[in-house]
């Protein structure tokens, strides 16, 4: 019983490890090693989602969208879901604006990070803090 | 697979910004839910495009995160009539396609 309390406690720690690994792998393979700067994302999601398994979010990336100055790809991960991908983008400047409207699934309240390649190479980043009552990845 | 549903308008003016939303009926199953003592197994689109008058405009990669039935929405500046179409294909390599019209003038 006591074994079983020690290693409990032992595993937590591991998970929460294995899990930041995860993400800062799909990062990695989704961006490289480039630095991310915060703003120019404007990120609309719910402060409480009643229902992890459908999330709605809305992604705008300033960006005039066009053909010398664009957004290329908006990557979505989740923090503390089973895995962290979500959906990866890849955009055009035949979209008249960078904005994706998407569903998303979470397993728990977490926070959100939002990447955004532009054409000129460089990285932006923003997060948001989603609260969940029911989660949506295992049910 | 059923057609990926779109919602277009049918006319706009030359220039104008015109919201699709689209609509693709999928169980998205990752392979990690359990159903009466058994793990679902994993059935997960893989990715979806959307080509304007066969140009490419949006392609997305969806994970295990993207909700069932994924549903987007996004903006085309138009300059002439198109045709606004969108494809999907599973991880099992099934696909789905269907094609909507905007007239512009």
């Amino acid at each position: 019983m006591h074994r079983r309390a020690a290693l409990a406690l032992l595993a937590l720690p591991w998970a929460a490890l294995a899990q930041e690994d995860a993400l800062a792998g799909a990062i990695r393979e989704a961006v490289g090693d480039a630095q991310a700067a915060e703003g120019g994302i404007n990120l609309r999601a719910p402060a409480t989602a009643e229902n992890g398994g459908q999330v709605p979010l809305t992604i705008l990336v300033e960006s005039p969208q066009t053909a010398a100055e664009h957004v290329t790809a908006i990557h979505v991960f989740a923090t503390r879901n089973p895995t962290p991908g979500v959906a990866s983008f890849r955009l055009t400047p035949a979209l008249a604006r960078a904005e994706v409207q998407t569903r998303i699934r979470l397993a728990e309240s977490q926070i959100v990070v939002v990447l955004a390649q532009l054409s000129d190479g460089s990285l932006r980043r923003a997060n948001a803090e989603i609260r969940v009552t029911t989660g949506g990845c295992l049910t | 697979m059923n057609p990926p549903r779109i919602r277009a308008p049918r006319q706009a003016r030359a220039g104008e910004v015109v919201e699709i939303r689209t609509l693709i009926e999928h169980p998205m199953e990752t392979g990690l839910r359990m159903e009466g003592g058994r793990l679902v197994p994993r059935n997960m689109l893989a990715s979806m495009v959307v080509r304007v008058n066969g140009e490419v405009a949006l392609q997305v990669e969806l994970s295990n995160g993207s909700a069932a039935n994924p549903y987007h929405v996004f903006f085309l500046r138009l300059e002439r009539a198109s045709e606004v179409e969108v494809s999907c294909v599973d991880e099992a390599g099934r696909s789905a396609r269907s094609m909507a019209r905007i007239a512009v003038g």
